[in-house]
């Protein structure tokens, strides 16, 4: 486990030293969520402000990695096209992100999607999501 | 205050080029600036204020202040994308209005198709400096998919068409025809942008802008010094500006920032949509127009692929001439930066200058509006309301 004592070797977990636990929690595949103490919600991306309220007190929590499909677009100008798209967390929150592990004409808007963790440099990983699969859909 | 006719719009030029391989940026600025001047009947040596943005060689207005050697008193550098040069005429206004400046001198100019930028395509990749780098560079994305995902959620929230998107560009074409200096000037048809290759779902090839060189430049000046000038008097009667940030994630995408921009400079003018004549709204891509059609109150949020379509906004024929030099979709998009000339075609109507064809009759009253930067990354806008004064 990261105990955050390290010095970061990728740049743009360096550049912000209090986003470090959500990189923490990244590379152990958990996204984690900053939610206000002043009015309880949370946003993305992680800020030192609440954007609704302007609280600048929190606490870091486990999202539910759950989410919809708020829109979506196919990259069609590359090798392999890939789906661009804005979901919405089901703490609240839209976020970028991609659709994997499907094809590009599968995804919709509404569909239900989890998030997964995939390395974007080597020592950074970012959440992406996948269509819910009946064992990750909620009982 | 408002800024209802303290300072007049009194130069206005767009560069003729396209592609200007052989020529430096610096060069563009400096042929815009003298193109400005003269369109005025002014001379360099008559700036006190200079305004530029990111697409001015150097780092702020310094360098092309000293390069043109202007003696300034007031200078604003403020990048805000592409609506810089909108809002750049807002300040320009507020320091003319403080009696900072008399006579305020904005140049734009940029080569993204000598330098072969596929500026709609490209990976946007900003670094570790900025605070959403981590969560948006990562999922490779690019200005065409962002209009994809803008107009998939307003064809799921409105019912919005291919078809109708479709029709903003064939207006844009019916203009671009009779414009000598358009990159593109043949005559779309909907059945030729929705056969076009899609880009980035669901926007297609032609639902996207060129790709030019050029450049344009805009002199504003103090009430006395317009009305000593041998040229029709064109009055800012209303300005606006607005960032629409992403809102820690509690936003639209169906929404932009002409609600606040526009808002405020139609309460500024003392003037309704229904009083505008003649519409400039920077159009990178067709959704990016339609979206603030809805936004600056043309008709109602949702209802604007019926308001487009049917060749409503191509000039003689619908209510709402708009982009009648071809805008971006079809003229030209200098330095990927469109509200300089959206200013200037506005210019153009109120002064009577625009082409015979598509020269709105008595047009007294214009707008210019547009974006700049990302919707949903965080997205600067500025809308001018300009009047012609008899």
């Amino acid at each position: 486990m990261n105990t955050g004592q390290t010095e970061p070797t990728d740049a743009f977990v360096a550049a912000y030293p209090e986003l470090r636990p959500f990189w923490d929690a990244a590379a152990e595949r958990r996204l984690v969520l900053k939610f206000c103490d002043a009015c309880g919600r949370t946003h993305w991306y992680p800020r030192l402000v609440c954007p609704h309220c302007h609280g600048d007190a929190f606490h870091w929590k486990d999202a539910s990695g759950r989410a919809t499909v708020y829109s979506f677009s196919v990259i069609r100008t590359v090798e392999e096209p890939f789906v661009l798209a804005y979901v919405q967390l089901e703490e609240g929150p839209i976020m970028m992100t991609n659709i994997v592990d499907c094809g590009v004409e599968e995804v919709h808007i509404g569909q239900s999607v989890q998030v997964q963790f995939q390395p974007v440099a080597p020592d950074r990983w970012a959440p992406f999501f996948a269509p819910m699969t009946d064992r990750a859909a909620p009982g | 205050m408002s800024l209802n006719g303290k300072a007049y719009v009194v130069g206005a030029f767009e560069h003729p080029t396209r592609f200007a391989p052989d020529k430096s940026v610096a060069q563009l600025h400096v042929e815009c600036a003298l193109g400005a001047v003269r369109d005025a009947g002014l001379s360099l040596a008559d700036i006190d204020g200079y305004f530029c943005a990111g697409d001015a060689p150097g780092h702020g207005p310094m360098w092309m202040t000293d390069y043109l050697n202007l003696n300034v008193r007031y200078m604003d550098g403020s990048d805000f994308g592409g609506c810089s040069y909108l809002a750049h005429v807002e300040h320009a206004a507020s320091a003319i209005a403080a009696g900072k400046c008399s006579v305020a001198l904005i140049t734009l100019a940029g080569k993204p198709k000598s330098d072969g930028q596929a500026t709609g395509t490209m990976n946007f990749a900003y670094g570790p400096a900025y605070p959403e780098a981590p969560f948006e560079t990562p999922y490779r994305w690019n200005l065409a998919a962002m209009y994809g995902i803008f107009a998939r959620r307003h064809m799921h929230d409105y019912g919005t068409t291919s078809e109708q998107l479709a029709w903003i560009k064939v207006a844009a074409s019916h203009h671009a025809q009779h414009n000598p200096n358009a990159l593109l000037r043949k005559v779309f048809t909907v059945e030729d942008v929705l056969s076009s290759p899609m880009i980035a779902d669901p926007l297609h090839r032609l639902d996207c802008c060129v790709i030019t060189d050029g450049g344009g430049a805009l002199i504003v000046a103090r009430p006395e010094i317009a009305r000593s000038l041998n040229r029709p008097l064109v009055r800012i009667i209303g300005t606006g500006e607005a960032i629409k940030t992403n809102a820690g994630g509690d936003v639209s995408l169906t929404t932009t920032g002409a609600a606040q921009s526009g808002r405020t400079a139609f309460a500024d003018a003392g003037v309704t949509p229904n009083d505008i004549k003649y519409a400039s709204i920077y159009d990178a891509f067709t959704i990016m127009a339609l979206m603030q059609i809805e936004d600056l109150g043309f008709c109602e949020k949702g209802a604007g692929g019926r308001f487009v379509s049917d060749g409503n906004l191509i000039s003689g024929v619908g209510r709402l001439p708009w982009n009648t030099d071809g805008g971006g979709l079809c003229s030209n998009h200098p330095a990927g930066r469109g509200g300089m000339t959206k200013a200037i075609e506005a210019v153009r109507q109120l002064r009577g200058e625009a082409h015979p064809a598509v020269q709105v009759p008595n047009c007294d009253l214009a707008l210019a509006s547009g974006p700049g930067g990302i919707l949903g990354t965080g997205q600067n806008h500025a809308t001018l309301i300009l009047e012609r004064e008899a």
